[in-house]
């Protein structure tokens, strides 16, 4: 299992565009991967939970992701976070 | 030979071929109930409208910039997200159509988005319900409109609004619908762009694709397919190509005076920006009410700064320094907007529409007001907010102006300091006239509006023609208040509703006082006419300079 937090800089939370790169990113990949916040929990592969758990600017993701390639999973959507200023 | 009876909404006499539009309503379930048969007819239009969507993402990036089409992505995505997809499953399981469970599942998804406390993930059930619509357009085998070639008649029960901004007005030969009065907007529309227009038709609609129709809109009568005889009889009373009148033309160029010298001011009514030439052909002399929601209509989401700054700029520039009176957005009633995901109300004329709309929606409407702060440069703006009835609207409403005024000074972008007035069309707003004489710059009755409020009576129903009387001494007095009251403030009053045209009233409507009459383009020459032939002994307070 590997897990890492971020907060959110972007002024208008995880909205759609950042929030769509990221399921996309994560359906290529094999393992489980959740995200959480504020105690809500989503499965990143679905993008209507990603989206509903109406995460803001300031508040703390926390990425979970756990299987085979779970390792550069949790490289790749940190990855992607900091490239899009989330 | 069937034959149909309606009331007049624009005069006129023509033949052609029926088209009657889509309305996307979902298919009910096949019978005998087969969930194997609706999963796999749901699978294949996921694949439709994904590759719809991708087609649109590539359009989009093409001429819009790929961050613009970023926004069909959240679509294109739900089509995989198997919370959803399980969602639709689970309701043919319980014996809905595919067409009906995706809506379903879509509307569940959406009310989630909806009771979030976030404006922007809110503002998400427009993409939720887009793609629902997309789907049930798919499965219900909707065409995507698909107009006939050759000109072509309306024939609907129902018009929207958004139904006619969508089609080729260039090849409309006439409207024909069921519902709707000579004061709807679908009827404002055929009269603005001079589409004879019938409404109150009591016809099989479902049954009229591709039929021949015969309208006559002077007798009120129309027919499907007509004989011989009958088309004979009907087109050899169409006038030749009407030419405006010669002794008419002497008005074009002349300012409306009456024969005591009291200068009118003689506006058009306009609803799309190519329409303010039109205008000047007919010799207006500004634009009393400039529509907005035609520019937001008809499409799936609100327009952008610079598209309602291009539509301004244009009106601005082509009527040179004449007066142009922008109305803000007037949405809701019957002129919905789907991508506002507003709540659908029990009674949506006393619901959240005109002004209400923008107040509760600031982003929405600071676009707006930056559009038209932006084109003032360009030519003589002033702006007016509709469904006015109390004195903090207008204060708020002049606050947010200040505000985006600012702002944009701020960012260095010129723009003038316009008047900013209002539209009087509730029974509140003309009994306060003379407290909200106070806060605005100018006034502008809205008759259709304030005697549909006064009278109780419904302007989309046809059968309350009679109770829906604008002529009513209950909305005489209260236009006589209104006048009285702005010049007592000094601020002009015109008027831009139905009655401007009724020219058996105007005598009065001059007495009253009124600087301003603004009315479709077709009216104008007749009515400097009546004007300029008309002494009236005006005794009220005399305005300075109206514009």
């Amino acid at each position: 299992m590997k897990e890492f937090q971020y907060v959110i800089h972007d002024e208008l939370g995880l909205h759609a565009r950042p929030a769509g790169l990221l399921v996309r990113l994560a359906c290529g990949f094999v393992c489980d991967i959740r995200i959480s916040v504020c105690g809500r929990s989503a499965n990143a592969k679905q993008i209507l939970s990603v989206m509903l758990l109406c995460a803001k600017q300031g508040q703390e993701l926390t990425i979970v992701c756990s299987g085979p390639d779970e390792e550069q999973a949790a490289h790749e959507i940190l990855t992607l976070f900091s490239s899009e200023k989330l | 030979m069937l034959k149909g009876n309606g009331i007049c909404i624009h005069p006129g006499i023509t033949c052609g071929r029926i088209f009657v539009p889509d309305t996307a309503s979902c298919a009910p379930a096949c019978t005998p109930w087969d969930p194997a048969a609706e999963k796999a007819q749901l699978q294949q239009a996921l694949q439709a409208a994904k590759a719809q969507l991708s087609q649109l993402i590539e359009e989009t990036t093409a001429s819009l910039g790929e961050n613009n089409a970023r926004i069909f992505d959240m679509q294109l995505l739900m089509l995989e997200d198997a919370s959803f997809l399980s969602h639709i499953d689970a309701q043919i399981d319980n014996g809905k159509s595919a067409a009906e469970a995706a809506k379903e599942a879509a509307d569940g998804f959406a009310a989630q988005f909806a009771a979030l406390d976030d404006d922007y993930m809110k503002a998400r059930c427009a993409d939720i319900q887009d793609l629902s619509q997309r789907l049930v357009r798919i499965l219900c085998r909707a065409r995507a409109q698909a107009f006939p070639d050759e000109p072509f008649i309306v024939a609907a029960r129902d018009l929207t609004p958004s139904d006619t901004v969508r089609m080729p007005r260039e090849r409309i030969l006439a409207i024909v619908t069921h519902s709707g009065s000579i004061t709807s907007h679908a009827a404002i529309l055929a009269r603005s762009l001079g589409i004879p227009a019938l409404a109150g038709c009591d016809l099989p609609f479902d049954r009229l694709q591709g039929r021949e129709m015969l309208v006559d809109c002077e007798s009120g009568s129309c027919w499907v397919d007509p004989d011989e005889a009958t088309k004979a009889r009907i087109l050899s009373k169409r006038q030749p190509e009407k030419e405006t009148q010669p002794e008419l033309l002497i008005y074009k160029d002349r300012p409306a005076v009456t024969k005591s010298g009291r200068r009118i001011g003689v506006y058009a009514n306009i609803a799309f920006p190519e329409e303010a030439r039109t205008a000047l052909l007919h010799g207006a002399e500004g634009i009393g009410l400039m529509r907005s929601e035609f520019l937001y209509l008809g499409r799936e989401d609100a327009p952008t700064e610079d598209e309602l700054f291009c539509a301004y700029r244009t009106v601005a520039e082509c009527m040179q320094g004449r007066c142009v009176i922008i109305r803000t957005l007037d949405a809701g009633a019957d002129k919905a907007l789907p991508y506002l995901g507003l709540e659908k109300e029990e009674n949506p004329a006393l619901g959240l529409r005109g002004v209400r709309i923008c107040l509760a929606n600031h982003a929405l409407f600071r676009t707006q007001l930056r559009a038209i702060y932006r084109a003032s440069c360009y030519g003589n703006l002033w702006m007016m907010f509709p469904l006015i009835s109390s004195v903090w609207e207008v204060q708020q409403v002049r606050s947010l102006c200040r505000q985006v005024r600012q702002e944009l000074m701020h960012e260095g972008i010129a723009c003038r300091d316009i008047p900013l007035g209002i539209m009087v069309e509730t029974p509140a707003a003309a009994l306060i006239s003379d407290a909200l004489a106070r806060h605005a710059d100018f006034f502008s009755v809205g008759t259709n509006d304030l005697t549909q409020y006064t009278l109780a009576a419904d302007r989309q129903n046809a059968a309350l023609g009679r109770y829906a009387d604008a002529h009513h001494p209950a909305v005489f007095r209260l236009l006589a208040m209104v006048a009285e009251n702005a010049h007592r403030a000094h601020i002009p009053v015109g008027l831009c509703g139905t009655l401007s045209s009724d020219f058996s009233v105007t005598q009065q409507l001059l007495q009253m006082g009124f600087d301003e009459l603004s009315t479709v383009p077709e009216h104008i020459l007749p009515l400097k006419k009546i004007i300029c032939e008309s002494e009236v002994p005006y005794e009220g307070i005399p305005v300075c300079d109206p514009r």
